[in-house]
C-alpha cells in the first residue's frame, strides 16, 4: 500500500542500501503510517454504511426470526406440559383441533414490564417466515434496537377492547416494519401469546406527524370517545430513513384462538 | 504499518496469508456484531414512535 508513498521511498534511501540487501522492509514513515490509518479509516466507514443498510439487517432479521420461532415453540411445551399435569383437560384437547375455526373469547394478559416479551408477531403478507417478538416499551435501547416490536405502555393488550399500540423500524435493527406500506386491506395480523392466537385484518395507513399521539388512544385519532372495538396500531418512520413523519396501520380485531385448537387458518392459509 | 505486519507474521507467504484472512475475519466480525450496533445508536437517528 504504500510503495506508491514518496516519504517512504525517501525514508528507504535514508537507511540505505544495507538495509535493502538483508531484508525488504522499509522502515515506516510517518506519512505512510497516517496514510494506512486513512485508508482503513475510510474502508471502515464504507463497511458500517454497508452494514447499517444492508448487512445488519440480514443478521437481526434472521435473529429476530429464530428469536420468535424460539418462544413461540417455548409457549407450546409449556402449554403441552401442563395438558399432561391435568389429564382431565387431555380429551377435550384432542377434540379441539377440528378444521372448523374455534374462536373464543379473547384471554387478556396483563400489560408487560419493560422490554419483557409476551407476544410474536406474524403477518402472512410478509412473507411465511416473518415472525418478531413483541415487548413492552418503545425506547430504542430497551427494546426496539435489541427485540423488535415494542407496544406502547398504557394502551391496550391483545383482544382486549381498545386499541393494541405498536412501534418498529422500519428500516435498520431488522427492519420489522420494513414493508407495512405493503399491507392489503384485509391482511391477516396475527399476535401469538402463551394462551392462543389473536387475529388482527389491516383496515387503512395512515401518514401523521411525529406529535400525532392521537393514534394510539383507545380510539385512534378520536379524544374522549369510549372505546367499543378492538382496534390495532402499528407506527413507524415516514419517509423510510427519515424523521419528518410516521406511518401508522390501523387493524381491526377479528377472532382469538386458544392454543388448544392450534394455529388459526389465517396463519396457516397464507395470503391471498 | 501493513507492510510490517506482514513482515512480522511467521511463515512462507501462503500461511501469512491465511493468518491475514483470518484476522480481517475476526476484526469484521467484531464490527459488524458489537462496534457497529453501538456506534448507530448514537448517530444514526431512527425515531419509529409518536410522542
Amino acid at each position: 500500500m504504500d510503495e506508491a508513498a514518496t516519504p517512504a521511498n525517501a525514508g528507504e534511501v535514508e537507511v540505505g542500501s544495507r538495509a535493502r540487501r538483508t531484508r525488504p522492509a522499509r522502515r515506516p514513515s510517518v506519512v505512510g503510517v497516517l496514510g494506512e490509518i486513512l485508508i482503513t479509516l475510510g474502508v471502515v466507514t464504507l463497511l458500517f454504511v454497508a452494514w447499517q443498510l444492508w448487512i445488519g439487517d440480514v443478521i437481526y432479521g434472521a435473529e429476530r426470526s429464530a428469536q420468535a420461532d424460539e418462544q413461540s415453540d417455548i409457549w407450546q411445551e409449556q402449554y403441552e406440559e401442563q395438558l399432561e399435569a391435568s389429564p382431565e383437560a387431555t380429551p377435550d384437547a384432542t377434540e379441539a383441533p377440528a378444521p372448523t375455526e374455534v374462536t373464543a373469547e379473547p384471554v387478556i394478559l396483563p400489560q408487560p414490564a419493560d422490554a419483557e416479551i409476551f407476544a410474536t408477531m406474524s403477518i402472512p403478507r410478509f412473507g411465511s417466515d416473518y415472525h418478531v417478538n413483541i415487548a413492552g416499551g418503545v425506547t430504542r435501547a430497551n427494546t426496539l434496537d435489541p427485540i423488535g416490536i415494542g407496544h406502547y405502555p398504557g394502551t391496550q393488550m391483545p383482544g382486549e377492547i381498545g386499541n393494541f399500540a405498536l412501534a418498529a423500524h422500519r428500516t435498520t435493527w431488522g427492519k420489522p416494519f420494513n414493508r407495512i406500506a405493503d399491507l392489503h386491506v384485509g391482511d391477516a395480523i396475527v399476535v401469538e401469546t402463551p394462551d392462543g392466537w389473536y387475529t388482527y385484518r389491516f383496515r387503512t395507513l395512515e401518514y401523521v406527524q411525529p406529535s400525532a399521539v392521537e393514534v394510539i388512544l383507545p380510539v385512534p385519532q378520536a379524544p374522549d370517545v369510549e372505546a367499543n372495538g378492538r382496534y390495532i396500531t402499528m407506527t413507524s418512520c415516514s419517509p423510510m430513513y427519515s424523521l419528518a413523519e410516521r406511518i401508522v396501520a390501523y387493524g381491526l380485531f377479528e377472532s382469538f384462538t386458544p392454543r388448544s385448537a392450534g394455529a388459526p387458518a389465517s396463519l396457516t392459509g397464507g395470503v391471498a | 504499518m501493513y507492510a510490517g505486519l506482514w513482515h512480522i507474521l511467521p511463515g512462507p507467504w501462503w500461511l501469512r496469508v491465511l493468518i491475514l484472512v483470518a484476522l480481517a475475519a475476526v476484526v469484521l466480525y467484531a464490527l459488524f456484531m458489537y462496534v457497529f450496533p453501538w456506534v448507530s445508536a448514537f448517530i444514526v437517528p431512527q425515531e419509529v414512535t409518536v410522542e
